[in-house]
């Protein structure tokens, strides 16, 4: 046994409202800069979609994650040497059109137009070529499903549900899914990188570009199955999610998570077997890679770990967070939380609690529906869930029903308890929960305190670092910066 | 005219080397953010899987045909086995066959950076500069095979180019040898060296990097905070 803390995230998708205020406050933050106008770090797309850059899920053209050759783990680009091979020319490598062309507008027209009988107009221009382009395409084009009958049968997540979806998204049901680097326990964007420039950082787990070490072989693009890995054109760098870590350093949340206004995202840590990783990720079943990442995860509580954890270094404030984790709540103790494309066998580390809303919604119609009716409601509604089941559970139906029942039974319990009903027993029983849990669920769910979403303890620069002795050595305007600073 | 020959075969070779290799030391050790392919594939990728492939492997081979036939003496030939013939024969036609493959796809790759619009507003001078200066080094390269090739066997470029390259590198250089080199040798020496001055300023670092160390590399890396980083090249 190998310990390790990771930090990890969850986002609640019951409560996604779309805004895409996480996606604005990332952009400008990190990729309002030449050559990363096109970059989102964190993105939001509507599903069913092809999503950001289109068709990312769609492993047949770009050979992203992991798969099992004769039984072994082998990235499904082929091996070292077959990369080495292609090193000229990446097959599997996205375009810019895949993403989108970035533009921007002229806005000086608007300032210095004469008085004209018609109002200016400030006219979409290409960042590249600086001439007047018509967008065609976009980082969240199908927001809300827009143009859904034409992208939409594409969205690989379909594929084998054709004929029992009728293509009138509208009447089904959508969601929205905000996506950032998943900062994977078994990364292929780092597995690919020849360069060895990406790497986990041990500490916490965050996977990272070396900007000094990138030489721009861009294998990590194809090679990530999330397409969260970029290409800066400008720099001719790598560049990816940092998980905002100067601000967890400091414990802060991400920027993404601080500014959430559905308040869905949760952040903390996770205790894990460094050494139980490979084994996990070469489940031969596809269904079982989310419990074999469960058992990856290692109890905080347990005195054995604690006593492992400390022998290895990892600071009692750290182990103390990892108690009070909110992630573990969700991912371990409750199993609400979902692993986003545990088939690409990454086994991310970004988890998602499915989202029931939409599908009471679409039983429901304008009525109210009680417990038991949505747990009926939830076995009809085979599609939806057989969809969320493509998305994040490897197509495991069970584990995507099982989790949207507790969530309802949850809110049958709590509505009870409002009405000053008692909840139903029965119901309980089954989806294994109790009083107390039905309240702590709630509470972290629905009242999502800041500080029950984020537990980060700040990171321990004193170990490593002569702090003191730095100042003054490093800054945005010294020679190589940035990434000059040794972060 | 031997001052001249001096300035060309033995100074300016010399302020080449120099600017070679010091240019290399400083780039990785003060601006080792810049040093990378600058890959433009996510740019345009249907002209590159033609150009990039085509003119790597060609040229490539070439390298190695470079080496074995400049580098490694005539004697060494000899002892071998080869006789002039076989040597001149295969010389011709392989380095050929793999200078024509790198002058289709370095032409290529001409034609896409000033051609496709996204590709040449996104370029720097150094890019236009280097796939410039490499078409002109290969086909000058090919003028002078072909030149060799048809109908001027009796030149051996094994008994001048050669040895005065050997002498430059080993600090012994003899101007001299290069007096009776025919023309179209001179001219692609000449532009080789030109190449070479302006190659640590460009993205051509990037040869230098060729990643071999990742074929025994474990797949995942974990790295421990440090206080400064250990910059790598
Ligand atoms: C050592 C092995 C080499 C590797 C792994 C390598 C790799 C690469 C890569 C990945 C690119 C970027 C292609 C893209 O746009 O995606 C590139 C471009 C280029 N390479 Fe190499 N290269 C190697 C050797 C060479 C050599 C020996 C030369 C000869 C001078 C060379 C000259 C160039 C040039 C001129 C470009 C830019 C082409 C353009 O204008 O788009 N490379 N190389
Ligand atoms: S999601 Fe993040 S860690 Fe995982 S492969 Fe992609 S870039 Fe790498
Ligand atoms: S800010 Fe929060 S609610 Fe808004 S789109 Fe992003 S994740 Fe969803």
């Amino acid at each position: 046994m190998r310990i390790k803390a990771h930090v990890a995230m969850v986002m609640n998708l019951d409560k996604c409202i779309g805004c895409h205020t996480c996606s604005i406050t990332c952009k400008n933050t990190w990729t309002n800069r030449p050559g990363a106008e096109y970059m989102w770090w964190n993105n939001v797309e509507t599903k069913p979609g092809v999503g950001y850059p289109r068709e990312w899920e769609n492993q047949e053209k770009y050979k992203g994650g992991w798969e099992l050759k004769n039984g072994e783990l082998e990235l499904r680009s082929g091996s070292r040497a077959r990369r080495l091979a292609h090193i000229f020319h990446n097959p599997d490598l996205p375009t810019l059109d895949d993403y989108y062309e970035p533009w921007t507008y002229d806005y000086e027209m608007l300032t210095t137009s004469p008085e004209r009988k018609r109002q200016p107009v400030a006219r979409p221009k290409s960042i590249f070529t600086g001439s007047y382009m018509n967008p065609e395409w976009g980082p969240n084009w199908e927001d809300d499903l827009a143009g859904a009958p034409e992208t939409g049968p594409r969205d690989p997540l379909l594929k084998g549900l054709e004929e029992r979806v009728q293509m009138a998204f509208e009447q089904v049901f959508m969601f929205h899914l905000p996506r950032i680097c998943e900062h994977c326990l078994n990364p292929p964007c780092v597995s690919s990188c020849p360069s060895g420039a990406m790497y986990k950082r041990d500490e916490d787990g965050i996977v990272l570009v070396d900007q000094e070490a990138c030489r721009g072989w861009r294998f990590c693009v194809s090679s990530c199955p999330y397409k969260k890995v970029y290409f800066n054109w400008h720099t001719g760098k790598a560049e990816k999610c940092t998980l905002c870590f100067p601000r967890l350093e400091a414990g802060l949340p991400t920027i993404c998570s601080e500014t959430c206004v559905g308040r869905i995202r949760y952040l903390g840590l996770l205790l894990y077997d460094a050494d139980a990783v490979k084994r996990a990720a070469s489940a031969v079943r596809e269904q079982d890679l989310y419990a074999a990442q469960l058992g990856v995860f290692l109890d905080p509580h347990d005195p054995e770990v604690i006593a492992q954890a400390r022998r290895e270094g990892i600071p009692d404030d750290w182990i103390a967070a990892a108690q009070r984790s909110p992630v573990y709540k969700l991912i371990v103790a409750w199993k609400v939380a979902l692993p986003l494309h545990p088939e690409y066998r990454t086994l991310p580390m970004v988890w998602y609690i499915p989202p029931l809303s939409p599908l009471v919604h679409a039983v429901e119609g304008d009525e109210a529906v009680e417990g038991a009716d949505v747990f009926l409601a939830i076995d009809l509604m085979r599609i939806p869930i057989a969809y969320l089941a493509n998305l994040l559970a490897a197509g495991d139906v069970g584990v995507v029903r099982g989790v949207l029942k507790k969530l309802a039974v949850l809110r049958a319990a709590m509505r009870a308890r409002t009405l000053g009903k008692e909840p139903d027993g029965d119901l309980l029983r089954e989806t294994g929960l109790d009083e107390a849990t039905v309240n702590d669920m709630y509470r972290l769910l629905a009242i999502a305190k800041y500080h029950d979403r984020f537990v980060l303890p700040t990171a321990h620069r004193e170990q490593v670092a002569d702090l003191f002795g730095e100042q003054g050595t490093c800054g945005l305007s010294f020679a190589g910066t940035p990434g000059g600073c040794g972060l | 005219m031997r001052g001249w020959d001096q300035f060309l075969w033995v100074i300016y070779p010399y302020v080449v080397l120099t600017v070679f290799v010091g240019g290399h030391l400083y780039r990785i050790h003060i601006h080792p953010y810049s040093w990378t392919s600058r890959s433009s594939e996510l740019l345009e990728k249907r002209w590159l899987r033609w150009g990039s492939p085509l003119f790597h492997w060609g040229i490539l081979a070439v390298f190695l045909g470079h080496v074995a036939g400049l580098l490694v003496p005539k004697s060494v030939h000899e002892a071998f086995g080869l006789s002039d013939t076989v040597y001149h024969f295969l010389a011709v036609t392989a380095g050929g066959v793999a200078g024509l493959a790198a002058a289709i796809g370095a032409i290529l790759l001409l034609v896409r950076r000033v051609g496709v619009p996204r590709v040449r507003r996104t370029s720097r001078t150094g890019d236009f500069v280097a796939i410039a200066l490499v078409c002109l080094v290969i086909l000058s390269g090919l003028w002078a095979t072909l030149w060799n090739g048809l109908g001027h066997a009796d030149f051996d470029y094994r008994e001048t180019i050669g040895p005065w390259l050997r002498g430059v590198l080993t600090f012994q250089p003899d101007a001299t040898r290069m007096a009776a080199v025919p023309l179209p040798f001179k001219v692609h020496v000449l532009a080789a060296l030109g190449l070479f001055a302006v190659w640590p300023f460009t993205r051509l670092v990037h040869v230098f990097s060729l990643p071999l160390a990742y074929l025994w590399r474990s797949y995942v890396l974990y790295r421990r905070r440090q206080s400064r980083a250990v910059v790598k090249p």
